[in-house]
């Protein structure tokens, strides 16, 4: 009997007061019976519109017609045939552009909470199951793999799956890139990150941490090595900045800084070693979900946080559902602002930002309408810490040092859009390394292509 | 984990440690540097590369107890490892230095645990090298012997003057200079105002000042900007456009200003540090 409730199952969620003091999981995820409930209002329809919008392609009625069943671990084989890190994307993929939107029940009343289905059924086996996968027989070819962000671990799943020896390089002492450093905990538990890479482990692939591609280690290092094929999933870390005055003050930070302090060195934990600025007001430059993350972080260090966004709500980037997390919890917005200079306490330290106000002009090349200063319109924002969450753009040590590897005229490695080959024999790239700061399933979804590209390649090469 | 396989104390604040990490000795080239983290709760923090041996496979650090984490590492014997060990990071002096024949390479303090390196692989490439090194006072100097071995003049300077001659490294650089010997450039490492005042001794001759700068580092790879820096009025982020830079360039005074952002936090963790220490010698004496 199909359920025919116009709206989703809600998802419990910690109180917005209690949670913006604590770094725990926001939402708390469906029980059994909210998600076997939910599952029943899928139609099952035949010609699945849903999967065309999942760039890892989930055979997604197929497993909620498992969940609807209670048959849990049945839903998850059917997942992890094609997307590697379920309970990953569940909790952090912008379903309401992906599979949801494509959804028929969307069209009259709430789409079927896909992605939180998919997040029960990953998180279900890891509590209930979780065993880990066996290592296939090997093929006997190697492949390297460098950084171990989603597109990496998604490129190398696969792979490691089908018989290959995969090694993963990665720089910082963590495996997991973005998923670690970036995104914080009260959205995307580290211990669920660890679980993934420890099913990669299982896997047969080698995660060695702490080299860095470039530095340590070079991708014609690598070929010399033994290594057949190589996917560069290195990202997009470089941070940009305005360029205005007192961007060098003490308490000045990029959302990187800021985020890397408190995610991967837990600067927000007692007994750390890491320091992080005692903040009183934050002001965070920037609209997109990577400001929404500094801010609602710096909110649970225990500051007064104001977003500074110089377009208004409609424009900004940020998921809708994260905008309305963070205004939950109590972060200021002010839309159409700009900051024009960041004021010194007369001890180097911030004392405020000086804005000024934007209105909306003509559409630009984006088709956003263009906002332009209103002439005498400053004022000064008193906070002492700033965070800068204006983007970030690919990182040039690993195109610098591998010869015949090009990159646009934004740094992004020029990859073939089908098999994610590069410009370089044997080497193929994928994730924010090409497209520049982009998402985590659209980076899986890369990850995912440029496998099926390696392995076809490889065995045409070296196959028996 | 890398294994510490030899320890020296070079001073009552400045230890060597050798570290065994092949794929770091292979590539490893003067004026780049390592971060290493002690363990799950300890920080990244960066140390220059103060030699290294491609055969043996190692790595040499010097560093001064200057916080919790330099404390907690001279704390390490040999047989001990460190948890996490990356590198090496930034360019490589000689890129920087570019053709030279003869070359003053100033150190100061703890910095000469950094300048040595350069002075021996410069003087090794026929480069010709002259050394002033400076410490606050005779207790304190390193590397005497070692230096003298890989230059052609060497010049030791204390504040007090209770060793070699009295005064700081610009003294001496001062006078050499007026004296009329010529450098196709000079290489200074050491404290900031250190390099600060040796590049002001040297921009009336326009003499090339190379300087290793030591902002507050994360990552070292480039993905925060935590150790950017102003340099001819452009930021640059020393862990991968540096450490060094053109020393007539450089913003000395806003890098001090951000190198003391933690100093109050830093002043707590040492006394933690020194709790822990207080806390293991009453456990030994029950």
């Amino acid at each position: 009997m199909p359920n025919m409730s116009m709206t989703k199952n809600p998802m419990p969620e910690q109180d917005p007061n209690v949670r913006n003091h604590n770094f725990k999981e926001v939402a708390m995820g469906y029980t059994p019976e909210m998600a076997m409930d939910e599952a029943k209002r899928c139609l099952g329809c035949k010609n699945m519109p849903c999967v065309k919008g999942c760039p890892v392609n989930i055979r997604i009625p197929e497993f909620i017609a498992k969940v609807a069943e209670g048959d849990f671990a049945g839903a998850y084989e059917v997942i992890t045939a094609t997307n590697a890190l379920p309970s990953i994307s569940g909790r952090v993929c912008p379903q309401e552009t992906q599979c949801e939107c494509h959804c028929v029940r969307g069209i009259k009343g709430e789409p079927v909470a896909i992605g939180r289905l998919e997040r029960f059924v990953a998180d279900w086996y890891r509590e209930n199951v979780n065993a880990m996968p066996k290592k296939p027989e090997s093929n006997g070819i190697k492949v390297a793999v460098v950084g171990s962000g989603p597109a990496s671990l998604t490129c190398a799943s696969d792979l490691a799956k089908k018989g290959y020896e995969v090694s993963i390089f990665e720089a910082f002492h963590t495996a997991g890139g973005v998923l670690v450093y970036g995104i914080p905990e009260f959205r995307l538990p580290k211990a669920i990150v660890q679980n993934e890479v420890d099913k990669l482990a299982a896997l047969g692939a080698d995660v060695e941490t702490n080299v860095v591609v470039g530095r340590t280690y070079t991708i014609d290092d690598m070929f010399e090595d033994g290594y057949k094929a190589v996917f560069v999933g290195s990202g997009a870390g470089l941070p940009m900045f305005m360029g205005i005055p007192g961007e060098a003050l003490a308490g000045v930070y990029s959302a990187n800084e800021y985020l890397t302090r408190i995610n991967l060195m837990k600067a927000y934990r007692e007994g750390y070693d890491t320091p992080i600025k005692d903040s009183k007001k934050v002001a965070v430059v920037g609209g997109g979900n990577v400001a929404m993350d500094a801010a609602r972080c710096a909110k649970r260090m225990g500051a007064e946080v104001y977003v500074v966004y110089r377009r208004d709500e409609e424009a900004m980037p940020a998921r809708r559902e994260e905008i309305h997390h963070a205004k939950e919890e109590g972060i200021q917005f002010l839309f159409l602002n700009n900051p024009v200079q960041i004021l010194d306490d007369g001890h180097g330290k911030v004392r405020a930002m000086e804005c000024v106000k934007m209105e909306l002009g003509e559409p630009d090349a984006s088709g956003r309408r263009r906002p332009q200063e209103v002439p005498g319109s400053n004022f000064e924002l008193e906070v002492d810490t700033v965070i800068m969450s204006l983007g970030t753009s690919p990182n040039p040590l690993i195109r610098s040092t591998t010869p015949g590897l090009e990159a646009n005229q934004r740094g992004c490695l020029i990859a073939d859009e089908e098999t994610m080959a590069t410009t370089r024999e044997g080497v193929y790239a994928g994730g924010d390394a090409v497209t520049g700061a982009a998402t985590v399933i659209l980076a899986m979804g890369a990850g995912k292509k440029a496998a099926a590209a390696m392995d076809q390649y490889l065995q045409e090469k070296y196959g028996k | 984990m890398v294994k510490i396989v030899r320890k020296k104390v070079l001073n009552p604040s400045v230890t060597l440690l050798e570290v065994e990490a092949p794929m770091i000795a292979k590539k490893a080239q003067a004026g780049q540097f390592i971060i290493l983290r002690l363990d799950e709760e300890g920080e990244r923090i960066p140390l220059t590369i103060g030699d290294f041996d491609r055969e043996k496979g190692t790595i040499t650090i010097m560093f001064q107890k200057v916080g919790l984490t330099t404390e907690l590492l001279g704390d390490l014997n040999e047989g001990d490892y460190i948890h996490d060990f990356v590198g090496p990071l930034g360019v490589p002096t000689r890129n920087e230095l570019g053709e030279v024949k003869r070359v003053m390479v100033i150190g100061g303090g703890v910095g000469c645990a950094i300048a040595y390196p350069q002075a021996k692989h410069l003087h090794a490439e026929g480069v010709q090298v002259d050394v002033i090194v400076g410490f606050r006072s005779k207790d304190i100097v390193i590397l005497e012997d070692e230096f003298k071995q890989a230059c052609d003049n060497f010049y030791l300077m204390t504040d007090d003057g209770t060793y070699g001659e009295k005064g700081f490294v610009t003294v001496k650089l001062q006078q050499l200079l007026e004296a009329g010997e010529k450098y196709d450039a000079v290489i200074a490492i050491g404290p900031v105002p250190m390099m600060k005042f040796v590049s002001a001794t040297t921009k009336p001759y326009n003499l090339r000042t190379l300087v290793s700068l030591n902002p507050i580092m994360i990552d070292g790879t480039g993905m925060c900007g935590c150790c950017r820096v102003t340099v001819g009025g452009k930021m640059k982020f020393a862990c991968v456009d540096g450490p060094d830079f053109d020393g007539h360039q450089v913003d000395y005074d806003e890098l001090m200003n951000r190198n003391s952002v933690y100093r109050e936090r830093e002043a707590k963790e040492k006394e933690r540090h020194a709790c822990r220490m207080e806390q293991l010698a009453k456990e030994m004496i029950h």
